[in-house]
């Protein structure tokens, strides 16, 4: 397949890359580098994961440590606002003062209690409305004819790229008083007040099914295709009927593929901010919202990361149950 | 197969996509109202395309967000590449373990949680080290390229793990150097997931509020953030207008990179099939 006189673009990068490496061991200081950490047992392959390795340790895990050790701290009207909580005194004593009032805060104060359930159950009931709109879908999908498999693969990865936030946005429109819902219903004269669905429950349930339903259908969809189809056969021809078949047969097998969804569902879901701060009502307490508010609003930095401690205590489990799953899948 | 399940199933469909669409069609059809009441029909009209053009905020924070989402993408492409390299290619090493909750854990974690602990990562570095600078491109920058490179690593890792190993194995074999052989035979196959991730790193950058607003300083504002600040106070018919252009380029995006990736896809079936019957 190769062309006269065409090389790859990866061939030339590589033809460039070895006389670069040539050039720069003429000069000491490279020479002596690359031969300490030859000698300290660095290799090709452990600068490969080092890269990555750290800056993930950087940006995404050293973080945490962070987000704990401002949550021990107090606030102060100061930039930044809170306190120190290790100090040098006079006589070169380090001197550690936590302070465990932020958590206490929010035991104390229902609003933090409401929020926090009322986010764990959002998070649950729009998990499972996901589940029944999207099996349906992606096994439907998985059982399309192959040519038009992928065309409604793109189908459901496309909203996914559009924004977000705009796709959001949409159903406000359709949503308010003066909203197309309301606008078609009493055109057709069926009711005469229009019905009050913005700023609801009902509203953020919906948002969230709406934005994270590609979520669960992507899974779902790649383990049903995977499915071995003979299986159903062997059972149809054993007498089966379809629908024990696919009791017994295909949701057992599927069950992977239902939980990798649900957890890419449920996990952001709780601690969502934008669907609840553009659908929801000022009732609609969700943690992520509240957040945001201490954050913003509040300008409190160590209560809004105890709340952030709060919801990672609430997610630790299925955040590890899901990356034993990618890992498991990963590795099948 | 029994017909009455096949209707079932054909209806679910055609239900669920009507959900995915009839929103974004809404968004679509009345960008183009000539009221100001977005959801009351006054007759076709294109001044809201033409007051987008005219309006400086958002075109300037349009501007902003597409030079972080590009540099973001570039970056979460190289390094997402190594870290999916990594998890399919190169086997067992110390704190492996720690590595893979590392790539995974970004995927699901909440965007509030991220935002606010990579702010208060980088006030303490000020603090430190004095770098970064403030807040603002930079930061919203690395930000990004944090939770998009987990989205290229699993993509790039999951490619990796459907490609046959022996022919790089044939080439290290051969004597080929490790890096040669990444760059010309790794590469290549791994090219159409390389173009996902970038461009799926590039949207996400662009889609993103909640992890921008906490690490953004002043004059950095980002298009989703003046999006919402817009959209808060209730809708308007120019964010309508904004939805449309964004939602027609990225479906001639989409459609462009899946007909390439399907052609691409055919050409290689054909060279294995060339392959076969020469070896035969």
């Amino acid at each position: 397949m190769s062309r006269a006189g065409y090389v790859p673009l990866g061939e030339r990068v590589a033809a460039g890359a070895e006389p670069l490496s040539r050039i720069l061991w003429r000069f000491p200081p490279y020479r002596w580098c690359v031969t300490l950490l030859q000698r300290m047992g660095f290799t090709g392959r452990s600068a490969v994961i080092a890269i990555p390795y750290l800056w993930l340790l950087l940006f995404f895990l050293v973080p945490f440590a962070f987000v704990l050790k401002i949550s021990l701290a107090e606030a102060l009207i100061a930039r930044p606002p809170y306190s120190s909580l290790f100090e040098w005194t006079e006589e070169a004593y380090l001197v550690i003062k936590m302070n465990v009032a932020n958590y206490q805060f929010l035991i104390e104060d229902d609003l933090y209690w409401t929020a926090y359930l009322n986010s764990a159950k959002v998070a649950l009931i729009s998990t499972f409305f996901c589940l029944v709109i999207g099996y349906p879908m992606a096994y439907g999908m998985a059982r399309a004819d192959p040519s038009w498999r992928n065309v409604l693969l793109l189908l459901v990865i496309l909203p996914f790229w559009t924004s977000f936030l705009l796709r959001v946005y949409a159903w406000i429109g359709i949503l308010k008083n003066n909203g197309i819902i309301n606008n078609i219903l009493m055109g057709l004269g069926i009711i005469d007040e229009p019905i009050v669905m913005m700023q609801t429950n009902f509203a953020v349930y919906l948002g969230i099914v709406y934005s994270y339903l590609p979520f669960m259908i992507l899974p779902l969809y790649a383990n049903l295709e995977r499915l071995d189809r003979t299986l159903l056969e062997a059972a149809a021809d054993l007498g089966c009927r379809p629908i024990k078949a696919f009791v017994y047969i295909t949701l057992p097998l599927s069950l992977p593929g239902i939980i990798a969804g649900s957890l890419l569902v449920f996990i952001p879901a709780v601690g969502e901010f934008v669907i609840p701060a553009l659908l929801g009502g000022p009732d609609t307490l969700m943690i992520g919202r509240v957040l945001w508010d201490e954050f913003f609003a509040n300008r409190d930095w160590p209560v809004a990361s105890a709340v952030a401690i709060a919801i990672l205590l609430l997610l630790v489990v299925p955040i590890v149950i899901f990356q034993r799953f990618q890992a498991h899948e990963a590795g099948a | 197969m029994n017909n009455n399940r096949s209707y079932f199933l054909i209806s679910c469909m055609v239900f669920g996509f009507a959900f995915l669409y009839v929103p974004i069609l809404s968004l679509i059809i009345f960008s183009f109202n000539k009221s100001k009441l977005v959801t009351v029909w006054a007759g076709f009209s294109t001044k809201w395309y033409g007051a987008l053009l005219q309006n400086e905020q958002i075109l300037q924070a349009a501007w902003i967000s597409l030079r972080i989402a590009f540099v973001n993408a570039c970056f979460a492409v190289a390094l997402g590449t190594l870290a999916g390299f990594v998890l399919a290619r190169l086997g067992r090493f110390r704190g492996r373990t720690l590595f893979t909750g590392m790539v995974t854990a970004p995927l699901v974690m909440p965007e509030v949680i991220t935002g606010l602990s990579l702010l208060l990562l980088f006030v303490a570095m000020q603090d430190l080290i004095g770098w970064p600078q403030g807040r603002g491109i930079t930061t919203i920058t690395i930000a990004h390229i944090t939770f998009s490179m987990a989205y290229v690593a699993v993509i790039v890792q999951s490619r990796l793990s459907s490609v046959d190993e022996s022919v790089e194995e044939a080439a290290l074999d051969l004597g080929a150097r490790p890096a040669k052989v990444f760059f010309v035979i790794t590469l290549p196959i791994i090219a159409p997931a390389l173009v996902s991730g970038w461009l799926l790193a590039f949207t996400m950058s662009l889609d993103d509020l909640v992890i921008a607003s906490f690490v953004s300083g002043p004059g950095s504002s980002t298009l989703p953030m003046v999006v919402f600040s817009k959209v808060r106070l209730g809708v308007s018919p120019e964010i309508n207008a904004l939805a449309s252009i964004i939602v027609l380029l990225v479906s001639m995006g989409v459609i462009a990179a899946g007909y390439l990736m399907h052609r691409q896809q055919k050409i290689r079936q054909r060279d294995i099939q060339f392959a076969i019957a020469a070896n035969k």
